[in-house]
């Protein structure tokens, strides 16, 4: 057995200096269920990204870390808030949804 | 031909109603989230699993929601319950030209099930007030974990559905008759049994649907707006004659079941041909099959 406790676990992660993406309606991709997620982008003021995750597969902070860094390097997005509701989706299912979410701001994917 | 039953629910709201005419009321990013699912260390969704609004359907002004069977099996929560009661309630008072429920729900979510229950409860009355103000509600069913539990008696409770032949409609989930009365009784890994007795072909054929149209997301649309009048007023004559029209189809089958299918039997007994074909005939041929 772990010894991790059961419950969400919530993960936050911050980047700056990326290009600030202007205003947009929030966006929403994918949906809560088994090995899935859904993502949720939000204008915010500045040029931060926001990242904030609520899992229910505890313990994997570093493979968060390395999935958010992997993101923001191929789209660094800045005056952004990102939420996600995690339902234990694998780190190529995570990047799959950031990257849907991205190319359903109104501008587009930034390349 | 794109499937009803492999969109999301937002994908059937965006493909079904007339284009971008659907505006969300309580839309995710207002976080009104479940205030349960936490405590047991379960995600909660944006919009709690179910989408609300106002939209357009063939320029028809209607209010509509559609439930995401893909979170938690459309389980209704507090939350997902109040929005849809919310939603009815406002319909009483604005009067749009009909509601129109995308339902795709096992019933009552179980991890909160008082609050899950009392809120299946409020949307049954909040149902009932909008058809007592000449408003017709229009039930889709068409999604992968059909409608189930409350929520299949909230779609008897409406004025009109329209099911496709992989929809289900049903009180009791196939896993819940086998857990209560054992799989001699049911088998619900027997899927021509489920659909012979949940599936949509078995309800048109029974008519407790009022349409049957193919997995398209371009068939319900049609069929949904060919019933945009179709109120039906609920009088104590038209419960009564519900009422007798149950009791006898329930003595169309001998109580002692002799091993023959009784979905079968039931539709040999309603007088329909070719009852042994039904499963295999294409949604076409099953339509032009029912007797008045």
């Amino acid at each position: 057995m772990s010894d991790i406790p059961a419950g969400l676990e919530t993960l936050d992660f911050s980047f700056s200096g990326g290009r600030p993406v202007g205003a947009f309606p929030p966006v929403l991709v994918g949906v809560v269920g088994s090995g899935n997620l859904e993502v949720m982008l939000e204008a915010s003021a500045g040029d931060g990204c926001a990242v904030r995750v609520e899992t229910s597969a505890r313990g994997f902070g570093p493979i968060w870390q390395a999935v958010a860094d992997d993101f923001f390097a191929r789209h660094p997005i800045g005056g952004v808030r990102i939420s996600i509701n995690d339902m234990g989706a694998t780190p190529a299912v995570v990047s799959l949804r950031l990257d849907q979410a991205v190319a359903e701001l109104p501008q587009g994917a930034p390349s | 031909m794109i499937s009803f039953a492999e969109c999301s629910a937002r994908e059937r709201l965006a493909l079904l109603f007339d284009a971008r005419s659907f505006h969300e009321w309580i839309a995710p990013a207002e976080r009104l989230t479940s205030p349960h699912l936490a405590q047991l260390g379960v995600p909660s969704a944006f919009d709690d699993g179910v989408a609300i609004g106002r939209a357009r359907l063939d320029g028809h002004e209607v209010f509509v929601a559609a439930q995401e069977g893909e979170f938690m099996g459309g389980g209704v929560g507090e939350v997902h319950g109040a929005k849809l009661v919310g939603l009815l309630q406002r319909a009483v008072r604005d009067q749009p030209e009909a509601v129109v429920l995308l339902a795709e729900s096992g019933g009552v979510r179980l991890h909160e099930a008082n609050a899950g229950l009392i809120a299946v409860s409020e949307v049954m009355r909040a149902v009932l007030d909008v058809r007592a103000a000449g408003i017709p509600v229009l039930v889709l069913i068409g999604g992968a974990n059909g409608c189930f539990g409350g929520m299949g008696i909230v779609a008897r409770c409406a004025d009109f559905i329209v099911m496709s032949d992989v929809g289900r409609l049903a009180m009791s989930g196939p896993e819940v008759i086998e857990a209560s009365h054992g799989v001699e009784e049911y088998d619900s890994r027997d899927r021509a049994l489920v659909w012979r007795t949940s599936g949509g072909k078995h309800r048109w054929l029974i008519g407790d649907c009022d349409a049957l149209v193919e997995d398209d997301v371009s068939a319900f649309r049609a069929a949904a707006v060919a019933a945009l009048k179709a109120s039906r007023p609920v009088t104590l004559e038209s419960l009564e004659a519900e009422h007798a029209l149950l009791d006898a189809r329930l003595h169309m089958l001998p109580i002692e079941a002799d091993g023959t299918d009784q979905a079968t039997q039931l539709w040999r007994e309603l007088g329909i041909e070719q009852a042994d074909r039904v499963p295999d005939l294409d949604v076409d041929a099953v339509r032009a099959l029912r007797i008045a």
